[in-house]
């Protein structure tokens, strides 16, 4: 830009310097009268949920094991963020995925702030009845778009695995349990390649059918971009009302944020993400997976949104967990404000 | 989608209301045409790497490392590279090659290469070294134009004009930037209208082009879509461009909002020629974005030589091995 970009330490700038980025963002008078995206039907919602997934789905791509006490940890400080869902563990079989061994205790551990939601995932009817057992009140299912991935990911059919949650959502009615679906795939496959908007559509609405109060749309390698997230969406929202849908984008081709703000200017009001980016993507090494909800948050405040979620208390929950994990945060706001 | 009660549409399938609906067909393929026409059929990239990229690495890149980028950035089809900065050394020493690469860059005839040039010692050498194309710059903030180039907002714009006059006088294009167009180090929050101050006297002078820059990448779509539409009321879209930082992970987020804007319709015109319209809504990974942020390119930190993007993804990759060069710097600094 300038001939000179002055290299400005921190005690230049301080924790000044950040504040004032956050406040630069949090400032309402920026966008209540301003509508991004300026063809009709394209006003963004005025409060977004936020569906932090970090607890699970970020810990379990990481390769380093969590002790309990550091997860119940987390999870607490995410609370305390204000954040309104965390997914907070899995009950699948700690042979496949370690990281998720100690989920009876993490469940019992934490400290429920009332009015947060505490889903947790559970993949069949076994673990449906071991995170009731648990204290569970909410839970989550997950389908996926695509043929192969399903045979590759949970050894079965996409069909064969809708049967088997349909087990666990009548269950789940049964006792009350409300139920999140999940579909991967949606905007592509690490096996497949592209996947038809039709498949997604129609996986979302039998997910819907079954009784899931909403259905989380995840690009599960990130390669989706806006114009395949605008299709796909079109697609879906056809078969599934547009409340009931949430986007799960990952960040693998950095992509995730204008995903999201295309999914917003569609409708969507629910975005999962990831503090600290958590989660790497275990289809391509080295690369990112999860979109940062620090980075989700920063864009929300900056267009006006409201979320209900402290942005530096959140920041601190992502720079605790990245140093119990010794790993660098993802997260670009979180880098762009302690670099210095 | 019509009279049909929103219950109704939930409750049967697409495919079947087709079915029932005929009608309806052709009524949503038009509402999905309009839907994807939203976004300029071309748009210009321009890759600002081999110079505001490699002017922020604190690595010292040999000349010949620089010159083989650029040639594979041309091979690419980049229609607008800027190659190097006409500034003093001691201020640049990255920049202090420039002469050199310029003259021994292969130029490609579908591109061209702006160099900076921010005063008319710059511009002088410039033109000597063969430059076909010149970029100026100027703040939206008065502090940022005082730290950072030591001197006001107005008297930057006196000394721009007489390097835009002189640009005139031999027929050499002028691209003008503006620094902190979404926020200012220094001053905080930036004026929307202060932003159009600054891009309005640059256009008026004579830039064919004002590129408005989110120099410490504080910009969300909201903020963004404010400032555009206080400029654009002044210049035209056909004259903008936006240059978005990633420092806080929003810049595709802010260049979709950008790309969104109305009146951002038409893509410009390369050398007289239409390009090559892109697939509907498709946005290309900046290599500026993932250049300028140097927050990415220290994440991959070793040794590893500034060779170029991965093409498939535009998104910086490192590769597997360290690719040979004949005269890369050492860990040492000292060049081999």
């Amino acid at each position: 830009m300038a001939a000179v970009l002055r290299f400005v330490n921190r005690s230049t700038f301080g924790s000044r310097m950040g504040h004032q980025c956050l406040s630069l963002s949090c400032s309402a008078a920026v966008a209540k009268s301003v509508q991004v995206g300026a063809s009709a039907g394209k006003a963004l919602p005025e409060r977004v949920k936020i569906v932090e997934v970090g607890p699970r789905d970020g810990l379990q791509n990481e390769k380093t094991l969590v002790p309990a006490e550091i997860k119940i940890h987390l999870i607490d400080m995410l609370s305390e963020a204000g954040l309104p869902v965390i997914e907070a563990t899995s009950f699948v079989s700690p042979k496949w995925v370690p990281q998720m061994a100690d989920q009876v205790e993490v469940m019992k551990g934490i400290n429920r702030r009332p009015g947060v939601s505490y889903p947790v995932l559970t993949p069949n009817l076994k673990g449906f009845q071991a995170a009731v057992k648990a204290g569970a009140a909410e839970v989550a299912i997950f389908g996926a778009a695509s043929e192969l991935f399903s045979k590759k990911n949970i050894n079965c059919s996409v069909d064969e695995s809708l049967q088997r949650f349909e087990e666990v959502t009548k269950a789940a009615k049964e006792a009350g349990v409300r139920v999140r679906g999940y579909v991967s795939c949606v905007l592509g496959c690490p096996y497949e390649g592209q996947v038809s908007p039709d498949k997604v559509a129609q996986v979302a609405k039998r997910l819907y059918s079954m009784g899931c109060y909403e259905i989380s749309l995840g690009d599960t390698i990130g390669v989706g971009t806006p114009g395949g997230m605008t299709e796909m969406l079109e697609a879906v929202r056809r078969e599934v009302p547009v409340d009931a849908l949430a986007v799960h984008c990952h960040d693998t081709y950095g992509q995730a944020l204008a995903n999201i703000l295309i999914a917003l200017q569609m409708g969507i009001s629910v975005v999962d993400s990831s503090v600290a980016g958590l989660g790497g993507c275990p289809y391509a090494q080295g690369a990112s997976g999860n979109v940062a909800t620090e980075d989700v948050v920063y864009m929300l405040h900056g267009l006006g949104i409201q979320t209900g979620v402290d942005l530096p208390k959140l920041m601190d929950a992502g720079a605790f967990i990245c140093s119990s994990l010794n790993r660098k945060t993802s997260s670009k706001v979180a880098q762009a404000t302690c670099k210095l | 989608m019509g009279n049909i009660p929103t219950t109704v549409k939930h409750c049967l399938s697409y495919e079947q209301l087709i079915q029932d609906y005929p009608w309806l067909g052709s009524r949503l393929q038009e509402e999905k045409r309009t839907l994807t026409r939203e976004y300029p059929e071309y748009v210009k990239i321009i890759e600002v790497g081999p110079r505001d990229g490699l002017q922020n690495e604190k690595e010292m890149v040999p000349t010949g490392v620089k010159i083989q980028l650029i040639n594979m950035l041309s091979e690419t089809g980049l229609p607008v590279i800027e190659a190097t900065s006409f500034v003093s050394s001691k201020w640049v020493p990255q920049m202090a090659d420039h002469t050199e690469v310029l003259q021994a860059i292969h130029r490609s005839s579908h591109a061209r290469y702006p160099v900076l040039t921010p005063n008319m010692h710059g511009f002088r050498d410039a033109v000597a070294a063969g430059a076909t194309e010149v970029a100026v710059f100027g703040s939206a903030s008065e502090t940022f134009s005082r730290k950072n180039i030591n001197c006001s907002i107005d008297a930057s714009m006196l000394r721009l004009e007489e390097v835009i006059c002189a640009a005139k006088q031999q027929q050499i294009p002028v691209r003008g930037y503006v620094s902190c167009a979404l926020g200012c180090p220094y001053e905080g929050p930036i004026e929307p209208t202060k932003v159009t101050e600054v891009v309005k006297r640059l256009y008026e002078l004579g830039c064919y082009e004002v590129s408005l820059g989110d120099t410490t990448g504080v910009g969300t779509p909201g903020s963004m879509a404010k400032m555009l539409h206080c400029v654009m009321k002044e210049v035209p879209s056909s004259a903008l461009a936006v240059h978005c930082h990633d420092t806080y992970g929003q810049a595709l987020a802010n260049i979709l909002t950008a790309l969104q804007c109305p009146g951002l319709e038409k893509g410009t015109e390369c050398e007289g020629r239409k390009q090559p319209a892109l697939r509907d809504s498709e946005l290309i990974c900046c290599l500026a974005v993932a250049l300028s942020d140097s927050a990415a390119l220290k994440r991959h930190g070793e040794n590893y030589p500034i060779i170029g993007p991965h093409e498939t993804h535009g998104k910086w990759r490192r590769r597997k091995k360290p690719v040979q060069t004949s005269n890369y710097v050492t860990e040492t600094g000292r060049m081999q």
